[in-house]
């Protein structure tokens, strides 16, 4: 039964192909649909069926109904627009063939991923504040509560310049230092964005050159529970409105109390994976209250102000979102590695 | 740092597992990177930055055995057969063990070795392979002889690498059949310190900060000697003489006489290596394992070489700075020309050794050694950091630890108790008492912390019995007065500040102990900073959006390059550059000058992969001759540039046209004119240019605003070469990024959309070859007036029709009024003035005429 219903619907659509104007196409509906066509009847008679096959057999035999309807009402759509001489023009194209190639431009990965992460950071109130690149030892360092000699310059490898005291930054904190002291007493919203250096060995998993983005909250009344809200509706923005967070305790010399915020691993919904290294937890940024010295020398008193401080790595956030297993791909330009963004 | 847990549980009653311990450490900001399973069962999962590893023990199958005979193999030299009861049978196992050749063929031992038995089948490192891979032991024949199970080395069981001999147990082990797990399995935690922790490079440091995690009180290490009265000493105590007590705050040392130099014991020697450290002997040993328990390095000196150096006199020990030409020859051999600032022990005839860092070779501990001098001082964390750095010893651990700041205040508990382990595992005596020189005496540090500072900061209510509980915990000492908590800092927290820095200390140390997780989250209520544009930067990625819509992949290069590399693009000028002092290789020793140069390096890696490449950069180059306008110091200008590069096919291969057209001068002029259009740029000109980058007369020269955007155009073919460009023409543009920032308007106004017709028609010219499309255009658009809205170029033509030194040029003008319908009239009328103009202008005619 079921099959004899199929070749009702074969042969109803191959004879819909061949009619070529309202008569053929009157007689064809007449012929499959009506009432003494045989799949109307077939439904009609469907109490002459086994009671346990009835159920299969109606449903069946409705689809084709529903089908061949809905292909009587194309067929008539495309009769009445087609005028006669474009049917008889019609050409078999190969729809499939590729199309004509167009020439389609890209951002860097990194600058797709800053500007993500400007973007989310706008929203909040927190506008760009950029700064130089060549810096010195005072800026980069002792205004930022690390002096020379001090053992945590150890936690920064330095590129020096032939001129003392004259060398790469190795972070964009030296930017909070200039924005302090471009604003101060004003209150303070700005993210730091743009190009660190650090003397290390180039690998798959350190690089010699990195954006950096760093923020930096300053103001009245700026605290802690502060800090641990923004960098959760950040993580929300930038990983998914189901991520979780995490604070640790951790030591930068320019905050106090100082902390590593991890994300919930957005790959495995912190199950646990390869990336993760089976915590569940990825680390992606480290922050704090503004130390009262950095205060201090961005021209805040201490006892009056208080701010947050952070600092990401756009390509960390990238690689991790992206599964790019290796940061030399960044400034390495392959374009077979840019093109897949 | 390296942890045991069975160490830490010396000081600390904690029933904690591995896992949870390295949970409240690591928020506590004491990271634990690893957690190494030393035969214990491994969790499933850690929900922290921990990852796990190693080993575990099966409880049945390896466990104490003793062995109780040695004999040799009969058919291998290096072989022996050891007898060997695991606590219910008795085994023949084979090994080729040298620690145990000396026991060969003795008969039944008077006291069997206690060591670590495997069974068959059991699973295990491979001993002989560099990497920790497992094997299962199997029955086999070696030699002749058949062997089934084995007596394990520390490497075989994933203890250390150590694989020089088995492991035999001191006497005092377990009765054979003890599972092993169940007398040494251990969990060591590696922890990474930050420099703000010093104090937690030790045992005893992170014991303490268990315990206030906790709330478990711990229990430090004794300290105190045995001194033997009976004995009449021969030998007298050194005279301690400090010059720079900023430098050496104190110094101390004890005599540790008739010292038997030998291995320590099993247990000491395990430990050390479970800490990452090497066992050399047991006066040494003693040094390194102190300093791992109590953060204090201490020094061994062999006490009769400094004897032998005073001759008759009682020696004299001395901390000075250096003589001029002043040289030593360190431990490692290294003989080392010293610097003026760093701190010595010396005697009178010169350098014992490098304060704090490391000991001369002449007066080391020796084999031969009787009597030892220990001594425990302390440093100026600064001065020794010096040393480390320009010696570079960043390999001492003692220099690590008192660069790092270690308090002066352990230093004579430390030695008491390094010297008491010294007499004892050395069957050595001690006459005299400690001798302590203390002439930089430690000042308490009390800070003041207002109550309501601990909310103004962390913005969360700790109760204060809550705060005082916790600085109690962590060995501060509290004293309320109203709403100010006064509280002295514990000698070991070097790290307090003082006044509101040492205010924020103490409020990160409640936040820490308090914890994180317990601190609630909030939406910032400060006021709102005021809100601004960004001008330069929104302008910055308006260019970056016009050029990837005309369909060029931004690259982001290397901003470090050298002067040789730009060398390849600028022959002739190159520099001044901003070089660095510690390159990490010559190609990248200075910072770019070109940013052309850096995105032709880019082409040149790509086009190896690609037919076609179209880039372009933005982004800096430094110039040390011009300083910042913004900056009082004189740094080097950071110059944003833009360069463009394009090589290669047209489009890629298409079946609907597969001709390979290479790209030219006019797909670059196409982009500059669109980001020019798309810019709103409309003040500017493009003229002739000439440079040696470039191939002569397909150069042009931007010119924005009156100031000079840049030059673009073909590469010169030498260039190209340089960089193996291969056979296509490289088009390349190298802008001043201002200068496109500073033309672009903030805003423009649009034009309604035409209500009246236009009048399109064509008019061919003949100008003379030197006469250029702009200068036409030119020439066009003025006569044209307003009426003339759009002018195109569509035919370009030479040849003998047109004449010698002429060329043809073929334009579409169209006219079109804003207010009413043109008449041909109107036309016509038009362009006889246009044309009257160009003839009378450039001398051109018309091509019909
Ligand atoms: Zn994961």
């Amino acid at each position: 039964m079921l099959e004899a219903l199929d070749t009702i619907k074969t042969t109803a659509l191959s004879e819909l192909k061949k009619t070529s104007d309202k008569e053929t196409l009157r007689l064809w509906y007449s012929t499959h649909l009506s009432k003494n066509s045989p799949l109307i009847e077939s439904l009609r008679n469907l109490s002459n069926v086994a009671p346990k096959d009835r159920p299969a057999i109606g449903k069946h035999a409705n689809q084709i109904r529903n089908i061949l309807e809905e292909a009587y009402k194309e067929q008539t759509h495309y009769l009445h627009k087609s005028t006669a001489s474009t049917r008889q023009k019609h050409t078999d194209l190969d729809i499939t063939l590729p199309g004509r190639s167009v020439n389609r431009g890209r951002l860097h990965i990194a600058t797709q991923t800053l500007r993500r992460i400007y973007t989310i950071w706008a929203d909040m109130g927190f506008q760009i504040y950029r700064s130089r690149e060549i810096e010195t030892d005072e800026l980069n360092f002792e205004l930022l509560n690390i002096p020379l000699h001090h053992p945590a310059r150890d936690m920064w490898d330095t590129f020096h310049t032939n001129t003392p005291g004259v060398i790469l930054r190795t972070h964009t904190s030296p930017g909070q230092i200039h924005a302090m002291r471009a604003n101060a007493p004003d209150p303070i919203r700005v993210i730091l964005p743009g190009m660190c250096y650090r003397y290390e060995q180039i690998t798959a998993r350190s690089e010699i050159q990195f954006n950096q983005v760093e923020g930096l909250a300053i103001g009245t009344n700026i605290r802690f529970t502060d800090l641990k809200g923004t960098l959760t509706d950040f993580a929300r923005r930038m990983f998914g409105n189901s991520t979780r967070t995490r604070f640790r305790a951790s030591h930068f010399p320019f905050t106090e109390p100082s902390a590593e915020m991890d994300v919930e691993c957005f790959l495995c919904s912190g199950e646990g994976c390869r990336v993760c290294k089976k915590t569940g937890w990825l680390e992606i940024l480290g922050c704090g209250m503004v130390h009262p010295a950095v205060l201090t020398n961005g021209g805040y008193e201490p006892n009056k102000y208080t701010g947050f401080a952070f600092g990401m790595g756009p390509e960390r956030i990238a690689m991790l979102k992206y599964g790019i297993d290796d940061i030399r791909h960044f400034w390495g330009n392959d374009l077979r590695f840019l093109e897949q963004f | 740092m390296k942890v045991p847990l069975s160490w830490l549980k010396e000081y600390i009653e904690i029933t904690l597992d591995p896992h949870e311990i390295a949970r409240l450490l690591t928020f506590a900001g004491l990271e634990v990177e690893s957690i190494n399973f030393i035969g214990l069962p491994q969790p499933d999962q850690l929900q922290n930055q921990t990852s796990i590893y190693g080993l575990k023990w099966d409880r049945k199958n390896i466990v104490v055995a003793d062995i109780t005979k040695v004999e040799h193999h009969p058919n291998a030299d290096r072989l022996v057969l050891a007898q060997l009861y695991d606590g219910e049978l008795t085994h023949t196992v084979l090994t080729g063990a040298p620690n145990l050749f000396q026991y060969k063929d003795q008969g039944k031992l008077a006291q069997p070795l206690k060591v670590a038995y495997a069974r068959e089948g059991t699973q295990l490192y491979d001993g002989h392979n560099s990497s920790q891979e497992l094997i299962t032991i199997k029955r086999k024949k070696i030699r002749g002889v058949e062997s089934y199970s084995m007596a394990c080395s520390e490497k075989e069981l994933g203890i250390s690498d150590e694989h020089e001999g088995i492991i035999v147990f001191d006497s005092d082990a377990p009765k054979a059949g003890t599972p092993l797990v169940d007398y040494i399995g251990d969990a060591v935690f590696d922890i990474a310190i930050t420099p703000n922790m010093a104090r937690n490079l030790s045992i005893l440091g992170v014991a303490r900060e268990l315990g206030a995690l906790t709330k478990t009180p711990i229990d430090p290490p004794t300290a105190n000697i045995t001194i033997s009265k009976s004995i009449q000493s021969a030998l007298a105590m050194p005279n301690i003489e400090i010059d720079e007590p900023e430098l050496n705050a104190r110094f101390t040392a004890t005599l540790i006489e008739n010292v038997q130099i030998k291995p320590s014991p099993y247990w000491m020697q395990l430990r050390l290596r479970m800490s990452g450290m090497r066992p050399i002997n047991n006066v040494v040993d003693v040094t390194n394992y102190v300093m791992l328990e109590m953060g204090q390095p201490l020094h061994a000196f062999d006490y009769d070489v400094l004897r032998n150096r005073s001759e008759t006199k009682v020696p004299v020990i001395s901390t000075r700075l250096p003589k001029s030409g002043e040289k030593i020859v360190t431990l490692d051999g290294i003989n080392r020309n010293l610097d003026d600032f760093t701190i010595l022990v010396a005697d009178n005839t010169g350098a014992l050794s490098i304060g704090g860092i490391m000991g001369g070779s002449d007066s080391e501990v020796s084999d031969d050694t009787k009597n030892v001098l220990l001594e425990a001082a302390s440093w100026d964390l600064i001065n020794i950091r010096q040393t480390v750095t320009s010696q570079q010893m960043q390999s001492s651990q003692a220099g690590y630890r008192f660069s790092r700041g270690v308090s002066p205040e352990i230093a004579a508990r430390s030695n008491l108790r390094a010297a008491e382990m010294i007499r004892t595992l050395g069957n050595g005596k001690i006459i005299h008492n400690l001798i302590d020189e203390y002439p930089h005496h430690y000042v308490p540090n009390t800070v003041k912390l207002p109550i309501g500072e601990i909310q103004r900061s962390l913005g969360v209510d700790i109760p204060t019995e809550e705060v005082v509980s916790i600085l109690i915990a962590l060995d501060f000492t509290v004293e309320q007065k109203k709403n100010i908590l006064h509280v002295t800092a514990p000698a070991h927290r070097l790290d307090i500040g003082i006044a509101e820095i040492g205010t924020a200390d103490i409020i990160e140390e409640i936040a820490r102990i308090w914890g994180f997780e317990n601190i609630p989250e909030t939406q910032i209520s400060d006021l709102m900073p005021r809100q601004e544009n960004n001008t330069l930067l929104e302008k910055e990625e308006r260019v970056r959006d016009i050029l990837v819509n005309l369909g060029l992949q931004e690259v982001i290069t290397y901003r470090i390059s050298s002067p040789e590399t730009e060398q390849l693009l600028h022959p002739i000028e190159n520099g001044p550059y901003v070089h660095l002092a510690n390159p990490i290789t010559p190609e990248r020793s200075a910072m770019r000058r070109s940013l052309l140069s850096s995105v032709l390096e880019c082409a040149q890696d790509n086009l190896r992969f690609q037919q076609r490449i179209a880039l372009f950069e933005v982004g800096p180059v430094y110039l040390p001759e011009l300083s910042s306008s913004d900056e009082q110091s004189s740094l080097p200008l950071e110059a944003q540039r833009l360069s463009i590069v394009i090589s290669g096919q047209r489009l890629s291969l298409s079946w609907i046209d597969n001709r390979v057209d290479s790209m030219d001068y006019f797909d670059l002029k196409g982009i500059i004119d669109e980001l020019l259009q798309a810019a709103h740029i409309s003040d500017y000109t493009i003229d002739d240019a000439n440079h040696p980058s470039f191939q002569p007369g397909a150069v042009a020269k931007l010119t924005i605003d009156g100031s000079q955007a840049g030059l673009f155009g073909v590469l010169h073919p030498d260039i190209a070469s340089n960089y193996n460009l291969g056979e296509h023409l490289t088009l390349a543009a190298d802008f001043d990024l201002m200068a496109f920032v500073d033309a672009m308007p903030d805003q423009y106004s649009s034009k309604p959309i035409p209500r009246f017709p236009a009048i399109i028609e064509d008019i061919a010219l003949i100008v003379g070859d030197s006469i250029t499309n702009a200068e036409v255009v030119a020439s066009i658009v003025k006569s044209g007036g307003a009426t003339l809205t759009k002018v195109q170029l569509f035919d370009v033509f030479r040849g003998e029709q047109v004449g010698a030194n002429k060329k043809s040029l073929a334009y579409r003008l169209t006219y079109q009024s804003e207010v009413k319908t043109l008449t041909d009239k109107d036309a016509a009328k038009l362009r006889n003035k246009i044309v009257k103009t160009l003839q009378k202008e450039l001398g051109a005619q018309l091509r019909s005429e």
